[in-house]
């Protein structure tokens, strides 16, 4: 049914269940909101009312009314724009304001700030409430996330992503009135709780309380020292959202420039990360095939995604034995570096450091992981750096980004072909992985090698493909939420499936904890998504198994893909650990 | 209570308390309850003992724990003096009240003796205002409380019988 209503003396008629806010926006009226988030693709919906910057006048009511959580109702007059609702609004963020540090010029979050942007747009030009402040430990205790309570304004946006979207729940708010904040069990630190550092509690709070580790000085260390070989490394999502960090509109593939800016930044080699994931589909490819053939358990799950990977290892410790043992792309590629390339034109594995720019929080602690390197003092790789901080680096070094001319990727750790780009999206390594499967089955040419049913941003999709008279189910799933549906399908039987692949962040890595900040507008994931659909079309080679870098890898250096030399350096194990 | 002898190990009385639950995560407040029953208060083991077995992140066990004032996670005495602190017992010397008992057993409110005897704490409004002010231990409520010497006779009637059995917690 509908309803009829005014909000500012404009009449609208909207569907009745409808929120203030929402029948705001259809006649172009925006509400601040702060603790407020509603991701419908993501399963998020915060609308908890607890920061009370969305105030509005009703008529007929006697207080103000939050407008993220007062439904409209039959001929309900509203003003949003009176004095007493705008005064109200700044009131609140003056409070908030009074027990919140007020170093927002050396805060990370700095520009990039929901309470800070609001602030500027209330006009708050003082405080008037000057009373007693919070005061918290800052927990460092992760190689991956940096959390500091004192900026906290228990919005609670970290706590629903954490608990309703992932499933891994973290974080409570602990305590409560004055003294209330959002907290780990037990005051545990980060490191030693069931955190996934997915990241995505970052990408979600509004101020600087949730922060990835900034590892942007120690590259700096290692480019201005002349005895190392400094070799870097970027993912695929992160071409497709680095742009938005100078301005450029969400979508912009930047690969070229990209390329070109690392370059200035004085990196010996830029190589990418998509050549690891080549690498990654002809690992995975086979393994599949020799399960398949050998009577290995299936499902097959991918194992990329090291967030995804740490969220197996404490939930579902028994099914350790289902994903891939492949290492994820970045760590394929630094090992490679360390290997392969160094064997190759003589340079001292011991001397070079590699620097892998992700989408992703979540790689910072799987670079540390003490399985992931030949030896206990040569990680695969060395540094992870975001997005964030990759963009950060840009501009301190004071480069006109936009302005720079085009590069290509350093040979032989830069070539990749499209089934490698697509990797950045959700569905993306199993359709790769499915060009080269397929290929190598039936011993025909793919035509058609875009998998549309295993892309868009549902939640859970499912296909069922043909391949040599023998259906194979397949499954995508991203947020860990549908990894958590899917597993216990398995594990009750109820679901069977041939190969599942998964991504702990909502949209996959183009949405990771490490990208530039989306504020709530998912459009911007969908807008990355299609520039990576748009990168993979433009690629001469779109089928892994044809880079011919990664065939002459396999020729001169591997041997046989899943082979001796291939489990040495390309595979890796998985630990089972606690459910905190 | 936590001293009483019991066959079975108080993880065992918990889990079959839980089993015979038609709703479990539902439960959790009184499920926390119960625990504080058997183990004298909750601490981290015990809270993550709970949320192992109803499957639910220990973060949000602790959450509940740490919002009610009921639940406590130090180890309480074997008797708990709660002092009212609700609006007839404060106008009328709850303040004096709750100072002279800290100063009879050497704790500040919200502490439990060395030797695990008596713990202190303050409650709201318990409906004896007739009483007031009012001090209640384990349970049973005293009124009129104004002389030290009344206060020190009731606490030591708790006293008395722990000198001959010890102090097991």
């Amino acid at each position: 049914m509908d309803v009829q209503l005014t909000i500012n003396d404009i009449p609208l008629t909207v569907p009745e269940g409808m929120s203030i806010l929402d029948a705001a926006r259809t006649v172009n009226i925006d509400i601040p909101t702060l603790c407020y988030l509603n991701l419908h693709e993501m399963r998020l919906n915060n609308h908890i009312a607890s920061c009370r910057v969305c105030l509005v006048e009703v008529e007929g009511r006697r207080t103000l009314a939050p407008a993220c959580s007062t439904p409209v109702s039959h001929n309900m007059v509203v003003k949003t724009d009176t004095p007493r609702a705008i005064q109200a609004r700044r009131t609140m963020v003056e409070l908030l304001l009074s027990d919140h540090p007020k170093s927002c010029l050396t805060c990370a979050k700095n520009l990039d700030c929901d309470l800070q942007a609001l602030a500027a747009d209330l006009g708050v030009r003082n405080i008037t409430y000057e009373g007693e402040e919070t005061k918290f430990e800052i927990d460092k205790s992760s190689l991956a996330i940096i959390r500091d309570p004192n900026k906290c304004i228990r919005c609670r946006r970290c706590e629903t992503m954490c608990n309703d979207v992932q499933t891994v729940g973290v974080y409570s708010a602990v305590g409560r009135g004055f003294e209330t904040v959002v907290k780990t069990a037990f005051d545990l630190p980060q490191h030693e709780t069931s955190c996934t550092f997915c990241g995505q509690c970052i990408a979600v709070c509004p101020t600087g309380a949730l922060m990835e580790l900034d590892q942007v000085d120690k590259v700096w260390k290692a480019l201005n020292d002349p005895s190392r070989y400094v070799i870097v490394e970027t993912a695929p999502a992160v071409r497709v959202a680095l742009g938005e960090g100078f301005g450029l509109e969400p979508g912009t593939i930047v690969t070229g420039k990209m390329v070109a800016a690392l370059r200035r930044l004085g990196f010996d080699r830029v190589f990418d990360t998509e050549f690891g994931a080549d690498v990654t589909i002809m690992e995975e490819a086979t393994e599949f095939i020799h399960r398949l053939k050998h009577g290995g358990r299936l499902p097959i799950l991918t194992s990329c995604c090291p967030a995804w990977v740490k969220f197996f290892e404490h939930q579902f410790p028994d099914l350790l034995d289902i994903p891939s043992t492949c290492k994820s792309p970045h760590e394929m590629l630094g090992v490679l570096a360390k290997s392969y390339y160094a064997d190759t034109y003589g340079i001292d594995p011991q001397k070079i450091t590699v620097v892998s720019v992700m989408p992703c929080v979540a790689k910072k602690y799987e670079a540390a992981r003490p399985e992931l390197g030949q030896d206990p003092v040569t990680p695969d790789v060395d540094i992870v750096i975001t997005t964030r901080e990759l963009c950060r680096m840009i501009r301190e070094a004071g480069i006109h980004f936009e302005r720079l001319n085009d590069e290509e990727f350093d040979h032989p750790l830069g070539e990749s072909t499209g089934a490698a780009v697509v990797f950045g999206t959700t569905g993306g390594v199993i359709e790769a992985a499915l060009r080269t499967a397929y290929e190598w089955l039936t011993g025909k040419p793919l035509e058609h090698v875009e998998f549309e049913s295993l892309r868009g941003m549902d939640g859970i999709k499912e296909a069922v493909i043909p391949i040599e008279g023998r259906e194979f189910k397949i499954a995508v799933t991203h947020g860990l939420g549908n990894a958590r549906t899917i597993l216990e399908k398995i594990q009750t039987g109820e679901a069977e499936y041939d190969a599942i692949e998964i991504m702990a962040c909502p949209g996959g890595c183009i949405g990771g904890g490490g990208q530039p900040y989306h504020h709530g507008n998912v459009e911007i994931l969908k807008a990355r998504a299609a520039a990576i659909y748009e990168e993979d079309r433009s690629k001469p080679r779109r089928k892994s198994h044809e880079n011919p870098a990664v065939i002459e890898l396999y020729k001169k250096y591997i041997g046989e893909p899943y082979g001796e030399r291939a489990h040495e350096l390309l595979h890796t194990s998985f630990t089972q650990r606690p459910k905190i | 209570m936590c001293d009483n002898p019991s066959p079975y190990n108080p993880y065992q009385q918990l889990d079959r308390y839980i089993d015979g639950l038609p709703y479990k995560k539902e439960n959790l407040i009184a499920i926390l309850h119960h625990a504080q029953q058997l183990f004298g208060y909750l601490p981290d083991k015990v809270q993550r003992h709970i949320a192992a077995k109803l499957d639910i992140p220990s973060a949000k066990v602790y959450g509940v724990v740490s919002f009610y004032s009921f639940f406590t996670m130090k180890p309480r005495g074997k008797h708990v003096v709660n002092v009212c602190m609700g609006t007839a017992c404060f106008v009328r010397g709850a303040e004096k009240l709750q100072q002279e008992i800290e100063k009879q057993l050497g704790i500040k409110t919200g502490q439990t003796t060395e030797d695990g005897h008596f713990s202190l704490d303050s409650l709201r409004c318990i409906g004896a205002c007739g009483l007031a002010p009012v001090m209640m231990v384990d349970g049973k409520v005293y009124g009129r409380l104004i002389h030290p010497e009344d206060i020190k006779q009731i606490l030591d009637e708790y006293r008395e019988p722990a000198l001959k059995e010890g102090t097991s917690t």
